[in-house]
């Protein structure tokens, strides 16, 4: 059953190699987003994104 | 164009709608628990370990010093507002990487949004909270980059082994998924010298189970917007593969 699902997932998944590219650039964006938001050390940014950092359970301090 | 247009638009609506609610939640469920360890915080012994530590920037940050304290935002409305830019932001950044894999692989159904959903909640929140407990302001923990990094990558190894796993027809790849999922544990997490805290156990326990409550309904949101609007907008813009 798990393998007609996946066939049938393969069947239906027809993409170009640009919109992979595309899809791609929109992934790496999202990482960039998030890294900066949950991560980055300037203590303005970590003193904005406080409450939220720590609302997800990111290392805050 | 249209293809990456239709990523971006889903991830801003599911994003914003999906960053607002987690804001509502965290406020009536996970907020009150950081302001009360705070006043733990500004009094207990971790604080004084805290400061000891090498960690200029967390000292610089919560020992409300004379000199030169960095901007932060005033207490009440303004640090919820700036929490919500925060976790719309961070909506809209995982709603970037969730549209990007339902577009990829024609995701309309908002069902198989939850699902995705559940999957980034495990490799995302769960899967470092394993290592990293959700932690209040004032809990000892170990040097920040350190931790930040197993952080970080716990939840990309876990992604990518929860797509091995669940993605792959083959069972090489699914054993070399689990693999991934349990090594980062196997390294083993940054943790401080001494678990001294002024924070109460029971304040942590609390706020570990709702900050993960939470963000696991702020991922089904997530999982089921961008999923409804990838339908919406990729059925308007691109044309549908026989």
């Amino acid at each position: 059953m798990a393998q007609a699902k996946v066939a049938d997932n393969s069947a239906v998944v027809q993409v170009t190699s640009t919109q992979v590219m595309q899809a791609s650039f929109a992934a790496l964006l999202g990482l960039a987003l998030f890294i900066g938001v949950a991560f980055s050390h300037p203590a303005a940014i970590h003193n904005a994104a406080h409450d939220s950092r720590h609302g997800i359970a990111a290392p805050c301090h | 164009m249209e293809f990456f247009k239709s990523i971006l638009l889903s991830a801003l609506l599911a994003g914003i709608v999906a960053g607002a609610a987690l804001t509502g939640l965290q406020a009536l469920k996970v907020y009150p628990l950081i302001f009360a360890a705070e006043v733990f915080e500004d009094a207990g012994p971790a604080q004084s370990e805290q400061s000891q530590s090498a960690q200029a920037h967390s000292a610089q940050a919560h020992d409300h010093g004379e000199e030169a304290e960095p901007w932060g935002p005033a207490d009440g409305g303004e640090r919820l507002l700036f929490s919500l830019l925060a976790n719309v932001l961070i909506g809209v950044s995982l709603g970037l990487i969730l549209a990007a894999i339902f577009a990829l692989r024609h995701v309309v159904d908002w069902r198989q949004g939850v699902l995705w959903g559940l999957g980034g909640f495990i490799a995302v929140n769960l899967a470092p909270a394993l290592g990293l407990p959700p932690e209040l302001p004032g809990m000892p923990a170990g040097e920040l980059l350190a931790r930040q990094t197993w952080w970080m990558g716990t939840a990309l190894f876990t992604a990518c082994g929860l797509a091995a796993i669940f993605l792959s027809r083959a069972v090489p790849w699914r054993i070399a998924g689990v693999a991934l999922i349990v090594l980062p544990h196997i390294i083993g997490a940054p943790h401080p010298a001494s678990m001294e805290s002024g924070v109460p156990a029971t304040l942590a326990a609390d706020f570990a189970t709702a900050s993960l409550a939470v963000n696991l309904v702020f991922w089904a949101i997530l999982g089921i917007l961008t999923a409804i609007a990838m339908a919406r907008l990729g059925q308007n813009s691109t044309p549908e593969p026989a």
